[in-house]
């Protein structure tokens, strides 16, 4: 019988990373010296799950270098090992290694067996016990490093065996694969011919292997049957085949699985050498979803069918007397969808604490690597987001909390004499906030050197040498790209390294970076992105004859201008005054080059909009409806256009573009420049 | 062709069809088109459907010879005017004007592009042999457009190298950014 492992391999692979997170987070919360129960056993689980997978599917060199951790583990969970700081971090580098032979597995690579020897003959000396041969658990076979000359089996099986599925005949086959073999049969329980009962196994064996086979080779022949029989598995030294002394080992049950998955107990030989399937190469990924979010969905699908036949039932004989009826079936319709359209959103939203993980860890090895102390606090970790946006976010971050880490936070001593306490503290922070998500990376070090990045940017001509510009426009100068490329306020203390890149991707996602900086109190990076990048709840708006979508999100009101509170600089630059405060009139028209229906701004329409914290007002020809739309990339087929984000497909079919609200204030703002946005004179369209 | 008809010709419909012409090995099939007069060719590979012409969503701020955006079964097509790209004379578009779209290479990623013909003309199995090299000609159209120049029935065809073509300056200036 021959069951494709391949697909399981997949999920085992899934859930070792799970696994091995898991781990990593319990060793970075073990506190020195005081080892919880709860944490040990956690990672204790974590580490004897991804044993047991990786033996069945064959990675045996996983297999042996988990079980030295467990090893480990188990003294720890036993009391016998205080959780000091030595163990932990061999523990942590072992997971990386880990980590790293699963990748190697999971793509096909071959992975450097050196770290992992490295690593087991540390936490070996840890142990106190040699390493070369498999330490077990009970110790008995610490000392069987025999495996240059062979094994002695002794395999006893209980009389259920026939029933659990197994066949001791293929097990002896498999051992005899393995080398030079030998095999003698215990017919002692043997019963008389009329008691015989042909389903319980009264024999036993003795076998003896003899040439270079490890030790685990021999012992996953038993794999499927451990517990159901008494195995003694002896090393045979020198020539002499001192044979079986029969102690039986103590087998723990190694896979809780075991029991729950008896169609895989017929595991074909082939199925040991790791499998290679090449569609593991190929990135599968997935999602777990909560069965509340499932839940959700499914009855919302039923609503659905419910208003279906409803309509269909209105439509049946339809007469004006059910026009009410049938507005009603649509009203429901639209909730319906809505809700759906929530519910499978829903699906990809994400605690951002899957990008958050990786920090304790990185900051605890870069502030050891940088000899500051460094305390990083996290909150909001449950704050939702999408998948995909929360896969591309997660390099920017690094990139900024390791600012932080290396630039940000002072050396212990700066910061005793600066008077603050000496060990610095970086806060990652997630909140909602309307339509986004906003994530802080706050540190309380030095902040960002101002006046050398104003030198600095002074040598690059990106400032006049007189010009004092405000806070604002300094610390924009750390995210402009030929601000980092080496040389420069970094080797002082600066940062800069990259700050473009973290910026673009930011910007690709949607979202706005931006930084707030005190000197020697500390600097803030604030990140806001949209929760998803698939929906947006857009307003329409028309101009001439092209119809602009603005994102609900970003705007704050809209109104009809009055002739008194409309005002202009210098007879170009408008502005309004909304209440307290002017804002400038940007007239789309003018922006996008397109032939307008409406050049009077008095009685006009004015979309206020908010983006970058700065607001102004679109002038529209009119308002049309609010509807959600579904954004669509114009840069898979043509190229990234400044000003719009995306465009949509409106109910009649025709593309809308949807503006970009922060690239559209931008514009404004170069608009005045003489080489600015939108400069180009309106075009001839032919008819 | 008849008028404002679309012709839908699937790259599918295109190679399984390219039986019934005993195309050899080293020829290739080129869907040619008119423009100003002249006649021009696409590899038929690479042309995924030819549709009449619809209005487009202009893009704002890009050269005048992005016509705009179309959407095609809810892809966001952008579309091109050959005229205007090639420094033509702008015409009225008129009932032979069609969009033929593309597929187009860019690296390792394709797009989808649709160009605006004045009409589509033929199709032609030019063999490798037979596509002479564009001599340099000052003039509208770069040479590096140009993929080769044939001769079909005492005719001139300009072979035209879309990849170059479309993802040129403004359009690739874009993925620089």
């Amino acid at each position: 019988m021959t069951i494709d492992m391949s697909k399981f391999l997949d999920t085992f692979f899934e859930e070792s990373a799970e696994g091995l997170d898991a781990m990593e987070s319990g060793l970075l919360n073990m506190q020195e010296g005081a080892a919880d129960d709860e944490l040990i056993n956690t990672i204790f689980r974590a580490a004897h799950s991804i044993k047991g997978g990786s033996a069945t599917f064959g990675l045996s060199e996983v297999a042996e270098f988990t079980h030295h951790m467990e090893t480990l583990l188990d003294e720890m969970r036993a009391g016998k090992r205080a959780a000091s700081r030595d163990v932990v971090d061999v523990l942590l580098e072992s997971v990386d290694c880990l980590r790293a032979m699963l990748a190697a597995s999971k793509n096909g690579d071959v992975n450097d067996p050196a770290r992992a020897k490295t690593l087991g003959e540390r936490m070996g000396r840890m142990l106190g016990a040699p390493v070369a041969g498999v330490v077990h658990a009970d110790a008995t076979h610490a000392a069987a490093d025999a495996a240059g000359h062979g094994w002695s089996v002794v395999f006893r099986p209980h009389a259920h065996l026939y029933r659990t599925g197994n066949d001791p005949v293929r097990m002896l086959r498999e051992l005899a694969e393995l080398g030079d073999y030998k095999v003698a049969c215990d017919t002692a329980r043997l019963p008389r011919f009329a008691d015989v009962q042909p389903e319980e196994c009264v024999l036993a064996w003795t076998v003896e292997l003899r040439g270079d086979i490890p030790e685990k080779n021999v012992r996953e022949v038993f794999d499927w049957v451990e517990g159901d029989c008494d195995l003694s598995i002896e090393a045979i030294r020198g020539d002499t085949a001192n044979g079986a002394r029969g102690a039986p080992c103590e087998q723990t049950p190694a896979r809780e699985q075991k029991a729950a998955e008896p169609d895989i107990k017929l595991k074909t030989p082939d199925a040991k050498v790791p499998t290679q399937d090449p569609r593991a190469a190929s990135e599968t990924t997935s999602i777990r979803v909560g069965i509340d979010k499932v839940d959700a969905l499914i009855n919302m699908v039923g609503e659905l069918v419910i208003t279906q036949s409803m309509l269909g039932q209105v439509g049946k004989d339809f007469d004006m007397s059910r026009v009410e009826k049938l507005m009603h079936g649509l009203a429901q319709l639209e909730r319906n969808t809505r809700e759906l359209q929530e519910s499978v959103m829903r699906i990809r939203m994400m605690p951002i604490s899957f990008a958050f993980q990786r920090f304790p860890r990185m900051v605890r090895d870069l502030s050891q690597k940088l000899t500051k102390k460094i305390d990083l606090r996290m909150s909001g970790e449950q704050t939702e987001l999408d998948k995909t946006v929360m896969e591309k976010i997660g390099d920017p971050l690094v990139h900024l909390v390791r600012n932080s880490v290396d630039h940000g936070i002072e050396m212990p001593d700066a910061r005793r004499a600066a008077g603050k306490s000496e060990t610095g503290i970086v806060t990652l922070n997630a909140f909602h906030q309307g339509g986004n998500i906003v994530i802080e990376i706050k540190d309380d070090g030095a902040g960002l050197p101002r006046d050398k990045i104003i030198a600095k940017a002074r040598k690059q001509g990106l400032l006049g040498a007189d010009e004092e510009p405000g806070d604002d426009k300094v610390f924009e100068l750390i995210f402009m790209a030929g601000f980092s490329t080496a040389d420069q306020v970094t080797d002082v203390s600066g940062r800069g390294v990259g700050m473009d890149v973290v910026r673009k991707n930011i910007k690709a996602l949607g979202g706005t970076v931006e930084v707030k900086s005190e000197n020697g109190r500390g600097s803030t990076f604030t990140i806001r992105l949209p929760l998803t990048l698939a929906i947006l709840d857009g307003q329409l708006v028309s101009v001439g004859e092209q119809t602009y979508i603005v994102p609900l999100v970003s705007i704050v009101e809209t109104l009809q201008m009055k002739k008194e509170a409309i005002s202009a600089i210098a007879g170009r630059a408008e502005l309004y005054r909304l209440r307290d405060e002017y804002i400038p009139v940007l007239r789309l028209y003018n922006l996008f080059c397109i032939e307008p229906r409406q050049t009077e701004l008095v009685g006009g329409l004015l979309v206020v909009v908010e983006g970058d914290g700065k607001r102004v007002g679109l002038f529209v020809d009119d308002l049309q409806n609010q509807q959600q739309v579904v954004i669509k990339s114009l840069e898979s087929n043509f190229k990234r256009v400044p000003g719009v984000s995306g465009a949509t497909i409106l109910g009649d079919g025709t593309v809308a573009l949807i503006l970009d609200v922060g690239g559209v204030i931008d514009a404004s703002r170069q608009a005045t420049s003489p080489k600015g946005f939108g400069k180009k004179p309106a075009q001839v369209r032919a008819a | 062709m008849s008028t404002a008809q679309a012709v839908r010709m699937t790259n599918d419909a295109a190679s399984s069809g390219g039986d019934n012409f005993q195309v050899s090995a080293n020829t290739e099939q080129y869907l040619t088109f008119i423009l100003n007069g002249e006649e021009y060719g696409v590899d038929i590979l690479r042309v995924q459907e030819i549709k009449g012409w619809d209005s487009a969503t202009p893009i704002p701020n890009t050269p005048d010879y992005v016509r705009g955006v179309i959407n095609l079964r809810g892809t966001i097509v952008p579309i091109i005017d050959l005229r205007a790209r090639f420094g033509l004379e702008r015409v009225p578009y008129g009932p032979t004007t069609v969009v033929i779209v593309l597929k187009v290479m860019h690296g390792n990623a394709s797009r989808i592009m649709g160009i605006v013909v004045d009409a589509v003309s033929e199709v032609y199995n030019v063999s490798q042999q037979d596509l002479k090299p564009a001599p340099e000609f000052g003039g509208a159209v770069r040479v590096d457009f140009v993929k080769g120049l044939a001769t079909v029935d005492q005719k001139m065809v300009i072979i035209l190298a879309i990849d170059e073509l479309l993802n040129s300056e403004a359009m690739s200036a874009a993925n620089a950014e």
